[in-house]
């Protein structure tokens, strides 16, 4: 096993629920509460000091998965004074997708949250403006969804004003 | 507002919708202002225009008909996109260390290319709506001999679709180094023009320099990458920092900036260009002879010839056309560096044909975010050259 997954098991415990590397990429994934506490140490700690959140996104596993792991949130981290990378995943069930904002930890989680709500329906709870940012206000639905049909069509609805 | 003589001027704070088809912005983009006279007060930034459903396309089709969906994200730099996505599947096929050399300095020629395209589309546009035309002619004209490049090697300016998992779609046409140095001993006559009609031009400067600033700190913490992030100071470079592709074999240098505003900016975009004709020559004079393709039936087409001669060759014609190449189950995410900064696939293989998941981070997306931190209390003329400076590509940002 690789460094950063043996280093994220030690401090964190319990909340890793599996970790993998495959193809030279080391992959966490990490219980849905812990996530928020995770992420602060992975960027703070002397060791990890993941400074950059480099790409967030979701997978839809529908399916292929139980309905209570049906989504996966993750996280692609990159280090600059360590040039070292970590994926970390969580998984989110369907009858509740909601998990933490990583905004007060990077600023750059706002718009991939927002893009992961548009795309998915997975809310991030304490995000400041929680609401879609590649389609419109009006729209139906969350495409990326595997049970949304690649051939639905919606109007595109304006404004009221 | 201390001034006595403005103490009875009106300051109510006013709205103001700039875009989304604005004539001094490149890219469907709407701003939503609150101004306070010209300063900004408040900005937000919409994006979305130009959102096509690119993952969603991409999971319902196979791995190979994914390539010309990337040619359309950041369309001013189509190669690099092509690269960057056959990367990701050769990496999910194991099959990274058996790509040919040849194919993989051809690679390399073909991003390097592509970057100094976009950077010339990118310095045109900018200074356009700054408003000097002169300079956009001069760019424009730099451009497109180095598209005429692309065009000549793929047969398309922009959606160029060259690159295949396991190798090329062809190989370079004759004559091509000696078209590639004729165009060079152009554009570097170009760069000097360029140099000497901007870089110490006092109204140039006026609208670039300590416009559209961010802190190393901040520019880290919006995940800025690429001209942007090394404007700021930071030197990061994908080329550098994890080398892929040829980019190991060749020397070349990282400009990088000290203060994060949209000149330095402009000079690191500027630098870059020489580096990337640097780069570009080094591939030609290293450039081995060889097949471009992965000799594996199952990854890449056999030839044309071959599928028409022998019944192996054609059965796998059909079943890598019909069904889409094996992937075995995983996941897999490579960065490089694009022309706007950090490029990368993130794919997931359920196995069989089809991606699961074909996730683009798009760097200009982390940039454009960071549009009403930069711009808040600046004067509203202060959006142009920091827009132009993010560079937003409407495909690339809205997929």
């Amino acid at each position: 096993m690789g460094r950063l997954i043996d280093l994220c098991k030690q401090k964190l415990g319990g909340a890793v629920i599996s970790a993998h590397e495959q193809h030279g990429d080391e992959t966490v994934v990490i219980h849905k509460d812990a996530m928020l506490t995770a992420l602060r140490w992975l960027r703070d700690d002397e060791a990890t000091k993941f400074d950059f959140m480099m790409d967030l996104t979701a997978v839809d596993y529908f399916g292929t998965r139980p309905r209570e792991e049906r989504f996966e949130v993750v996280y692609h981290l990159f280090s600059l004074s360590h040039n070292h990378r970590l994926r970390v995943k969580m998984p989110v069930a369907e009858s509740d997708p909601a998990v933490e904002s990583a905004v007060t930890v990077w600023r750059a989680a706002d718009w991939f949250e927002r893009e992961v709500w548009d795309m998915y329906g997975i809310v991030f709870k304490g995000h400041p403006n929680m609401k879609r940012i590649l389609l419109y206000e009006e729209f139906e639905g969350h495409p990326l969804r595997k049970d949304y049909n690649i051939r639905k069509r919606q109007p595109l609805i304006g404004p009221e004003n | 507002m201390e001034d006595k003589n403005q103490l009875d001027l009106n300051t109510e704070l006013m709205v103001l919708n700039m875009g989304p088809s604005h004539p001094a912005t490149h890219g469907t983009v709407r701003f939503f202002l609150k101004l306070d006279g010209e300063k900004i007060v408040h900005m937000e930034t919409e994006i979305g225009y130009l959102h096509r459903g690119f993952e969603k396309h991409c999971e319902n089709g196979t791995w190979t008909q994914a390539f010309p969906y990337t040619d359309r994200l950041n369309y001013c730099s189509a190669p690099q996109n092509n690269v960057a996505y056959a990367l990701a599947v050769e990496k999910l096929l194991g099959v990274t260390d058996k790509i040919p050399a040849r194919a993989v300095y051809i690679r390399t020629i073909m991003c390097e290319l592509a970057r100094m395209a976009d950077h010339y589309t990118n310095l045109a546009a900018g200074t356009l709506e700054l408003g000097a035309l002169t300079a956009f002619i001069y760019f424009v004209e730099a451009r497109e001999l180095t598209w005429d490049i692309i065009e000549s090697v793929c047969g398309a300016r922009l959606t160029s679709n060259y690159i295949r998992v396991g190798g090329l779609a062809s190989d370079l046409p004759e004559g091509f180094a000696g078209h590639v140095k004729s165009v060079f001993a152009k554009n570097r006559v170009f760069w000097s023009e360029f140099d000497k009609l901007l870089t110490h031009n006092r109204i140039f400067l006026d609208r670039m320099r300590d416009t559209g600033a961010i802190s190393r700190e901040d520019a880290i913490s919006f995940a800025f990458t690429g001209p942007c992030l090394r404007a700021a100071g930071v030197e990061y470079d994908v080329r550098k920092a994890s080398p892929y592709l040829a980019y190991r074999e060749v020397d070349f240098d990282i400009p990088v900036g000290t203060t994060g505003d949209n000149f330095d900016r402009y000079l690191v975009r500027m630098e870059e260009i020489n580096q990337s004709m640097r780069i570009v020559e080094q591939c030609l004079s290293l450039l081995p002879s060889g097949p471009i393709n992965i000799n594996d039936a199952s990854v890449r087409n056999p030839s044309k010839e071959d599928g028409h001669t022998y019944m192996e060759s054609m059965i796998f014609h059909f079943k890598n056309t019909i069904e889409g190449i094996q992937v075995p189950k995983g996941e897999s995410y490579v960065p490089t560096e694009g022309t706007n900064g950090e490029l990368g696939f993130y794919l997931v293989s359920q196995g069989g044909g089809k991606p699961w998941k074909c996730r683009v981070r798009p760097p200009c997306f982390a940039l454009t975010q960071a549009m009403g931190h930069m711009c808040t209390g600046s004067y509203l003329a202060d959006i142009i050259p920091t827009f132009d400076m993010i560079n937003l590509i409407g495909g690339e940002c809205d997929r």
